[in-house]
């Protein structure tokens, strides 16, 4: 094993130590021992990533196995790493993030008595975060993948007295494992058309396969790379929470701040986005799949934008913010600029991570209230908090020089330039999500920080800012949030950082018209050229409309709610989606189950057959018994009886059959 | 044969010998005594199946430790035992799980200790014995003699309605083996031999071996259980003491699989395959029909009961859609189940023997007042899920993507298991597990013992290790199965 190879190897188990450790000795150790294990073992997973990432842009890929897991047949399934641009990037940014989470966590978890059980998890998601992200086959993928359900749903029940919590990180689970079924299906059909499940077997073998087909309704002839790329993509909106199964993310609200910057925006619910981007090279094979990508993403981008606009709790106008975002990273996965979308993914791994965990310092500070219509006025007690909040709403709005209006406005553009079937509707849904972006956005702002204080009096003289373990990571995610689109969209999407690692083909390459577009300019002229344009217009527009309604006419948007009822209660049940799954899947399943266990299990096998069996046996031998009186002329009358039948029945036969 | 000792003998004999021993301490006031042989006994019955495993040579496909003496030479039945790839994990799995249920029911048993601990002493030996047999007639006396400890264990130490489930238990499985007993006298008068290794060879008829599979059938699949012969397993398993239940799902279950693969398939291969359509169809109401009805279980053994017959819904599964990576998926998911379920059911034992209740509408909170216990209710309840780096998600994906080469549909059907397998595990354990402390009685709840401890610990090291790295085990089985399978593609007609 070569030093490098040393290095890839402690990446993910540099974490994995300090999770075993707090998780079995948590208890032993004490605190302190916990948070410095842990928070050791992810420093040193983001500092080997630099190295790693030093190395990679030197140009020494790695592709190779660790161990074999299994095989059968002559099929090996392996676990190995694929050390390659896009998965270094993707280190950075889970180990950078994760570090700050780590950090902060110190402050925000100090009174909870499950604070070691905290860091065991969170170290353990980052372990298994970065196993899903450096997989060089589908396998360690779907390890990855499932391991970090496995945190997440640990991590929204972490309080787990409280009903809500147990009941959401219950949903997320199922609701992920329907994805995962789909996802199983693309990795089942993937072994079975490829007989490997090695990323680079599978797509060396991909473009010999553009023609095959598969009849998975008898009849009708699918091509095999849509049916394929589709069932993957179905785990991707399970993971990165595409409506239909976005159901989860809110809900998984109920998890502590810190793993909903971690887990719940910037890192997990990414994995789905990583995943499509690195089997670009089979999705370019299927516009069929590609549209239904983008037609998906743009629907969630913009309906979950709508959301935002009416929740009151703070953590969740964020959820649903980040609901949202995810809705353009897919959209632009769909419009093929996979390198769009894992730009976005990054700037709004800071800034949304930057923005939860402001939201959990507020949270804090308001003894563990998160409803805005009880705070206000927050931003002379909590200046460090406030200016980190306005960082991130105004890099979430796209408005430049800040990180989200370079990665979002590129996507704009792409899906603009995009042909697909589905792309005009899309580009209207990423416009329009502008505007509403940029209103719960600054609703949240307004409501938390401006105005008059609205808590009670008790809380208000408690008011203070956060201790410098909860600031520190703010300032620390603020500073990308500023600067990252500034200073990567250049080499990112219009320089050749990805390389072989992302495969766009030539007639789907938007990015690449908007390559050549900008192909000398600066991040200045970028900045210049999209200055007024119409998503530039509407964030403004929405940022005004905010104001307006939170800090100049208080009163309207009471009267808005009450004039437009229909539309407010649609918005406010969350177009009624939960309730649609409660009584139609859940309530269903267990109709369906209750049915067949009373009536199949209970009174057909058991009832009619098994039962049923043992009460004829008993019945004849009851009759039997009662012919077996003892009395002797019971018996001789049976026997003249008997003989009379016997002697009838052969003459009936002689007289039937014997004679003609 | 190693050191000179008739190892296959030794697996057998040894265990039953211990029991013999444990019987022999007599009433309750040597219980001590009595549960110090067993464990012993049991421990040195697994060591002595470890060279099994380290001199198996894993290149051939041909029966090793082979013992042949002659037992009634006018009919040509001997006493002749082997072992290959596909019964060494069987056997093994079945000589790890008797020191966890002696160890289980250490205290838990006051009543006849000595009886209790010998029944499973002997049953080990009885078991073993099934798995190695290569007499027909051997196997045949096995296969039956492993009721009768079995069906003691729960008409004595069942709950209050054992009566009715021991006997539903001896009947349904008896009357399924009878047509088996038919079945290898019609092979038996057809070959003239006893050897099951002869029937391979035996060229039989398509009508013929279309009888001779469905007595099998009869034999194994209620023994499996397959639907809708399984309606014995959740009254069983409810009454059964938390030992009988480990050993019913974890071993007895398999026997009927082992079965399928050691007669059925070898001996009638174009039944098989002129049956494997019906067989994939019983198999894949088992995943999906049993998931959905053990959703509704109130009651936390009948649950896993059901989610035992879904899990080995798979097993039939691998096993009849005739490719390699499905077979040694089905045996990789019998030895998971074997410790997902065991495992399972010493959870409940552990909360059953302080609560004295098996409703989940009893429990709630229980995390509050035991944390450790709940780490590992959590990994068992995972990789009864099927999460990938457990146990449990091994066995699973191998079948689904075994059920993929053969079909789409049967993958669909088998991988819905996803949803189910999680939803009604985990939401049984939500209930259980989490929340507030729902009453007193939970609030009173002390956390495991190190007896305690130690089973669920060593179950725990073992579903993650087979999770993380199943390699030992499927490479052992590789030249069997695809002597297994090549017997299966090749015609008797």
């Amino acid at each position: 094993m070569t030093d490098m190879q040393k290095l890839y190897l402690l990446v993910p188990m540099a974490p994995l130590f300090g999770a075993v450790i707090t998780g079995l000795f948590g208890r032993k150790i004490g605190r302190t021992a916990s948070h410095s294990i842990t928070i050791l073992g992810v420093a040193v997973a983001f500092l080997c990533s630099i190295l790693i990432f030093q190395d990679v842009m030197a140009g020494h890929n790695f592709n190779g196995a660790v161990y074999t897991w299994l095989t059968s047949g002559d099929v090996r399934f392996e676990i190995g790493f694929l050390i390659d641009r896009l998965t270094v990037l993707m280190m950075l940014v889970v180990t950078f993030v994760s570090l700050m989470v780590h950090i902060y966590t110190i402050g925000y978890m100090q009174d909870d008595d499950g604070y070691q059980r905290f860091f065991s998890y969170i170290s353990l998601f980052t372990f298994s975060m970065l196993m899903l992200v450096m997989s060089n086959n589908f396998l360690q993928l779907f390890f990855g993948w499932e391991a970090v359900g496995l945190v997440s749903y640990l991590l929204i029940g972490f309080w787990y007295t409280r009903p809500t919590a147990i009941y959401a990180n219950l949903k997320a689970f199922l609701v992920n494992r329907v994805g995962d079924f789909g996802f199983l299906l693309g990795i089942g059909l993937i072994m079975a058309h490829f007989g490997t499940l090695d990323y680079e077997s599978v797509f060396a073998k991909a473009p010999s396969m553009t023609m095959d087909t598969i009849e998975i309704i008898p009849g009708s002839q699918w091509l095999l790379m849509t049916a394929i790329c589709i069932f993957l993509f179905i785990g991707a909106m399970g993971k990165s929470a595409q409506f239909p199964l976005h159901v989860w993310l809110p809900d998984s609200m109920e998890g502590p701040t810190p793993i909903s910057a971690l887990i719940h925006a910037a890192t997990m619910v990414t994995a789905g986005l990583f995943m499509v981007a690195r089997m670009s090279p089979l999705y370019e094979l299927s516009e069929t799949a590609l549209s239904v990508i983008l037609v998906i993403g743009s629907i969630t981008a913009l309906f979950m934008a709508f959301l935002g606009m009416v929740q009151n709790d703070i953590k969740r106008v964020i959820a649903y913010s980040t609901l949202s975002q995810l809705g353009y990273m897919t959209t632009a996965l769909g419009a093929s600029a996979y390198a769009g979308a894992i730009f976005h993914l990054m700037t709004h791994a800071f800034f949304k991570a930057l923005l939860f965990l402001a939201a959990g310092s507020v949270i804090i500070a308001m003894h563990h209230e998160q409803d805005m219509r009880k705070m206000g006025g927050l931003r002379k007690y909590m200046p460090i908090t406030y200016w980190c909040v306005v960082v991130g709403s105004v890099a979430l709005c796209g408005i430049p020089p800040f990180s989200g209006f370079f990665s979002k406005d590129m996507i704009i553009d792409a899906v603009r330039d995009c042909q697909l079937p589905g792309a005009g509707f899309a580009y209207f849904a990423v416009v329009t999500s502008a505007f509403v972006t940029a209103f719960y956005s600054f609703r949240l702002l307004f409501m938390t920080f401006h105005g008059k204080p609205r808590m009670d009096h008790h809380t208000e003289s408690h008011l203070h800012e956060s201790p410098w373990t909860v600031t520190l990571p703010l300032i620390l995610l603020a500073i990308p949030s500023m600067l990252a689109g500034w200073l990567y969209i250049k080499p990112l999407l219009f320089g050749d950082y990805f390389g072989s690692a992302i495969v766009v083909s030539e007639v789907h390459d938007v990015l690449g018209h908007l390559k050549e577009e900008y192909h000398s300019a600066s991040s200045l002229d970028i900045v210049l050229h999209n200055l007024l344009t119409l998503p530039m217009i509407l964030s403004l527009l929405g940022i005004l409309t905010a104001w307006f309604l939170y800090m100049v006419r208080t009163d309207l948007p009471a009267k808005i709610a009450e004039r437009f009822g229909f539309i407010y209660k649609l918005l406010e049940n969350k177009y009624y989606c939960d309730e649609f799954n409660d009584f139609f899947f859940a309530g269903g399943a267990r109709k369906i189950g209750n049915f067949l266990w009373s009536k199949g299990d209970v009174r057909v096998i058991d009832g009619f057959f098994v039962n049923g069996a043992a009460r004829v046996v008993a019945g004849f031998s009851r009759l039997m018994r009662e012919l077996q009186s003892g009395y002797v002329y019971h018996y001789a009358f049976a026997m003249i009886f008997g003989l009379f039948v016997l002697l009838s029945i052969s003459g009936v036969l002689n007289a039937w059959f014997v004679k003609p | 044969m190693i050191l000179g000792m008739p190892i296959l003998s030794v697996v057998i004999w040894l265990p039953i010998l211990a029991g013999l021993a444990v019987l022999a301490t007599g009433g309750d006031r040597n219980a001590n005594m009595a549960r110090m042989i067993a464990l012993v006994g049991s421990i040195l019955g697994f060591l002595v199946a470890i060279p099994l495993y380290t001199q198996f040579n894993p290149s051939t496909a041909g029966m090793q430790f082979t013992e042949m003496v002659p037992w009634v030479e006018r009919f040509h039945v001997n006493y002749h035992l082997g072992l290959d790839g596909i019964s060494l994990w069987l056997v093994l799995l079945n000589c790890f799980t008797t020191p966890l249920v002696v160890i289980a029911g250490w205290k838990v048993i006051e009543n006849k200790v000595a009886q209790y601990m010998a029944a499973f002493l002997i049953m080990s030996g009885i078991v073993n014995g099934v798995f190695m047999a290569l007499d027909a007639l051997l196997f045949y006396v096995f296969w039956e003699a492993m009721l009768i400890p079995m069906f003691i264990i729960i008409g004595v130490w069942g709950g209050p309605n054992r009566v009715y489930a021991a006997i539903k238990f001896f009947l349904y499985t008896l009357l399924g083996s009878l047509l088996m007993l038919v079945a290898l006298i019609y092979l038996y008068n057809k070959s003239g031999s006893f050897n099951i290794l002869d029937y391979y060879r035996l060229p039989i008829g398509i009508t013929a071996q279309i009888f001779i599979f469905i007595a099998f059938f009869l034999a194994f699949a209620v023994k499996v259980p397959m639907w809708p012969v399984h309606t014995w397993l959740p009254d069983a398993h409810v009454e059964a003491p938390t030992g009988g239940s480990v050993v019913l799902a974890a071993i007895m279950l398999k026997v009927g699989a082992y079965g399928f693969l050691r007669f059925s398939l070898p001996i009638a291969p174009d039944a098989s395959h002129a049956l494997s359509g019906f067989m994939i169809t019983l198999s894949l109401i088992a995943v999906i029909y049993i998931g959905l009805v053990a959703l509704v279980q109130t009651d936390m053994k009948k649950l896993i009961a059901y989610s035992s017959i879904s899990h080995m819904g798979f097993v039939t599964l691998g096993i009849f859609i005739f490719n390699s990576i499905g077979t040694e998926g089905a045996i990789v998911q019998m030895i998971s189940h074997g410790l997902v379920s065991g495992a399972m059911f010493l959870c409940v034992g552990v909360l059953y023997d302080r609560m004295h209740s098996r409703k989940i509408s009893d429990y709630g909170g229980v995390a509050n007042k035991m944390p450790m216990f709940a780490a590992f209710f959590m990994l068992f309840a995972m990789a009864n899920s099927g999460l990938p780096g457990t146990s449990g998600f091994a066995g699973e994906f191998m079948v689904i993507l075994g059920a993929m080469k053969a079909n789409f549909w049967l993958a669909f059907g088998a991988a819905t298991t996803l949803v189910f397998g999680a939803a009604y595990t985990l939401w049984m354990f939500k209930r259980v597990i989490f929340g507030a402390i729902a009453n007193s009685h939970v609030a009173e709840l002390a956390d495991i013992s190190g007896r305690e401890f130690l089973f669920l610990a060593i179950l725990a090291i073992g579903v993650l290790g087979m999770g993380l790295y199943p390699l030992p085990v499927s490479e052992l089985m590789h030249a069997s199965v695809s002597d297994l399978l090549a017997h299966v593609a090749h015609s008797k007609l």
